[in-house]
């Protein structure tokens, strides 16, 4: 008898097992991503774009609409399409280089527009797909391809704080989150709130997931989650950092700070 | 969601008006005369950015579009227009954009993919100098970006408009060759036409019996995905170098198809030409006042201007020419019509002279003025050029 693994109703059967490498943080975010589309019960309304760079292994991953744009395009080509098309739920997934390096312009002017779209970024701290170089969150001291002695905060400065600079530039009724594949259940919960933003068209929404990437970090399963649990949160804050202001006002917290559930 | 059912109304009768109402003469720019264009062929959302010379079209657009419940963004550059742009066209929306000089080659990584996933983007190009910031006036200069940008094939429609009607006349028609054929599809004009006022007629489409091309959703169509129906699952990236090879020769061959459908030009008095004058754009329009001139002057000059500047008139050009004593080329670039002449005239022995402006306006005096002096200099073998 074959035991089908129990998976999201939204994602697509006949493309599991999928592309990533064994250990990938990509499969959970978007295990995650698959539960909170279910519990919202919006899978036929989806649009699901996906960048280049290891993201684009997602290209036929959900039984959702899906369209693989370029590296840092994303943000708008499903801002195209949520300006043409309001009642779609866009939701723009890539990683730490392409929204943060080769498509910072875009994030950042989506996110000061209110684009009533979801962005979705998987910070694995490098350029995983092209071979491991330096990416706009490689943490000081990091060695990478382009940094094999340490990243050198005086040469290139300190990781990008994606969900802190999208909250600092964006509307009143954004969502800015970070999460981790390390506590599925709070990322799922933030990928829920960042999309009924969006359900509810209130504004811009922004989840950046801390992601693992073993193969090219070459740690083994101990060290790699040592990494996403220990290392990589004393530079990246898990937290939500911006909620719409009506939802604020309701759970009583402060915009700006970090608020852990 | 909930909208008074008085402001429903009153939307659904702005998206119901039309724009233009039979046939009207008019006396406008030539930007202004795209935005008519744009609207009277039932464009529902432009994508722009800011540059010199083809502003005023987002300007008449945002002026125009919200009464006929038509919409604008402004994006925060060229990548992100002509993304954008991919963005309307998937969801099913005569979607377009408009750019030059620097703006175009911006905009060539779209338009790549475009032509990767076959959408039927439209974008209007004003020609300004180059290379670089060059001039914001005028040039032909991004006819080779135009038509062979990307890092592909140059699958792509490019009509070359000479006039302000052109441009009325080709913007409504590139949205249904885009449509109908699903290559991305550009107008190429410049600075001169954009900016410059003249007479046209504007008309709705219907009421020269053109027919829009319908539209269809390549996401978000109705129903459950894997469900109901597949789930669409576009991609621009392969794996192997056989998926691509299949997929790029595919393509090519429907290109190459399609062509002789697609494929428009002029040609005017070549069959008895000692000289056939070849331009496009603009400097055609010098060019045939060119040949009225110096056929009243009694020499027999002839003209030939390719409309389509990708798919190429070829077969028609290679025509022309045999029955030609000689070819003038004349263009406002360091050769690039030239280039598409002699790879459609490879194997002809037909001199080809040159009258090559780069960044400069081509009036018909000095095109009538340079046929004489080549008459003249009768021991210039390879043709003359300048």
């Amino acid at each position: 008898m074959t035991v089908v693994p129990n998976m999201p109703k939204a994602w697509r059967i006949e493309t599991k097992p999928h592309k990533f490498c064994p250990g990938c943080g990509h499969g959970l975010v978007l295990k995650a991503l698959g539960e909170a589309i279910d519990e919202l019960g919006v899978q036929e309304r989806v649009v699901f774009g996906c960048d280049i760079g290891c993201s684009l292994l997602s290209w036929d991953f959900f039984n959702a609409d899906t369209v693989q744009t370029h590296h840092g395009r994303t943000t708008p080509v499903m801002t195209g399409i949520k300006r043409a098309r309001p009642d779609r739920i866009c939701i723009a997934y890539m990683g730490d280089g392409g929204g943060y390096a080769i498509g910072a312009q875009h994030l950042v002017n989506a996110a000061t527009r209110n684009e009533k779209i979801t962005v979705i970024l998987a910070n694995n701290c490098n350029y995983a797909m092209t071979g491991g170089q330096m990416a706009p969150t490689t943490l000081p001291e990091m060695k990478t391809e382009t940094t094999p002695y340490g990243r050198d905060v005086e040469e290139t400065g300190y990781p990008t704080q994606g969900p802190e600079m999208v909250a600092a530039i964006t509307g009143e009724t954004a969502y800015s989150a970070r999460g981790t594949v390390a506590n599925l259940r709070q990322l799922k919960n933030y990928l829920k709130k960042a999309l009924q933003n969006q359900i509810e068209e209130r504004g811009f929404s922004f989840v950046e997931a801390l992601s693992a990437c073993p193969t090219n970090w070459s740690t083994n399963a101990k060290d790699t989650w040592h990494f996403l649990e220990e290392t990589m949160p004393k530079y990246f804050k898990i937290g939500e950092v911006k909620v719409p202001v009506k939802e604020a006002k309701e759970s009583n917290t402060s915009q700006g700070n970090h608020t852990k559930q | 969601m909930s909208m008074p059912a008085v402001e429903l109304e009153a939307k659904t009768q702005r998206k119901q008006a039309k724009p233009i109402e039979g046939v009207k003469k008019v006396f406008m720019t030539g930007n202004e005369s795209v935005a008519w264009a744009a609207l009277a062929a039932g464009a529902e959302i432009m994508y722009g950015y800011p540059i010199t010379p083809q502003n005023e079209i987002m300007h008449y657009w945002t002026r125009l579009a919200p009464r006929y419940g038509k919409q604008f963004l402004q994006t925060e550059d060229e990548i992100s227009a002509g993304f954008t742009t991919c963005g309307g066209v998937l969801a099913g929306k005569r979607a377009f954009t408009a750019t030059a000089g620097p703006g175009n080659i911006l905009m060539q990584e779209s338009m790549s993919m475009a032509e990767m996933l076959r959408l039927p983007t439209v974008v209007i190009v004003q020609q300004r100098g180059g290379p670089s910031t060059a001039t914001v006036i005028y040039s032909q200069q991004e006819t080779t970006l135009t038509c062979f940008g990307g890092n592909g094939e140059g699958l792509r429609i490019v009509y070359s408009s000479s006039s302000h009607q052109d441009l009325f006349d080709y913007t409504i028609k590139a949205f249904n060759t885009a449509w109908k054929y699903r290559f991305p599809t550009f107008v190429l004009g410049d600075g001169y036409q954009a900016k410059m006022r003249e007479s046209l007629h504007i008309y709705d489409p219907a009421a020269k019996g053109i027919k829009m091309e319908k539209t269809v959703p390549f996401v978000g169509q109705e129903g459950m995905p894997g469900v109901d129906r597949a789930p669409a699952h576009l991609r621009n990236t392969f794996n192997t170098e056989e998926e691509l090879l299949e997929v790029i020769t595919g393509y090519v061959a429907e290109y190459q198809k399609i062509a002789p459908e697609i494929i428009e030009y002029e040609v005017i008095e070549t069959a008895d030409a000692e000289i056939v004058l070849v331009a496009h754009g603009i400097v055609a329009r010098a060019a045939w006042a060119a040949v009225r001139a110096l056929r009243n002057k009694g020499v027999r000059a002839g003209f030939f201007r390719p409309i389509t500047l990708r798919p190429f008139p070829a077969e028609q050009l290679r025509k022309a020419a045999r029955t030609a004593k000689k070819l003038l080329v004349a263009e406002s670039a360091q050769g690039q019509l030239l280039k598409l002449v002699q790879e459609a005239l490879y194997g002809e022995t037909v001199p080809i002279a040159t009258y090559l402006m780069p960044g400069q306006g081509i009036t018909a005096e000095e095109l009538s003025d340079y046929v004489m002096e080549l008459r003249s200099n009768k021991t210039n073998r390879e043709g003359g050029s300048r």
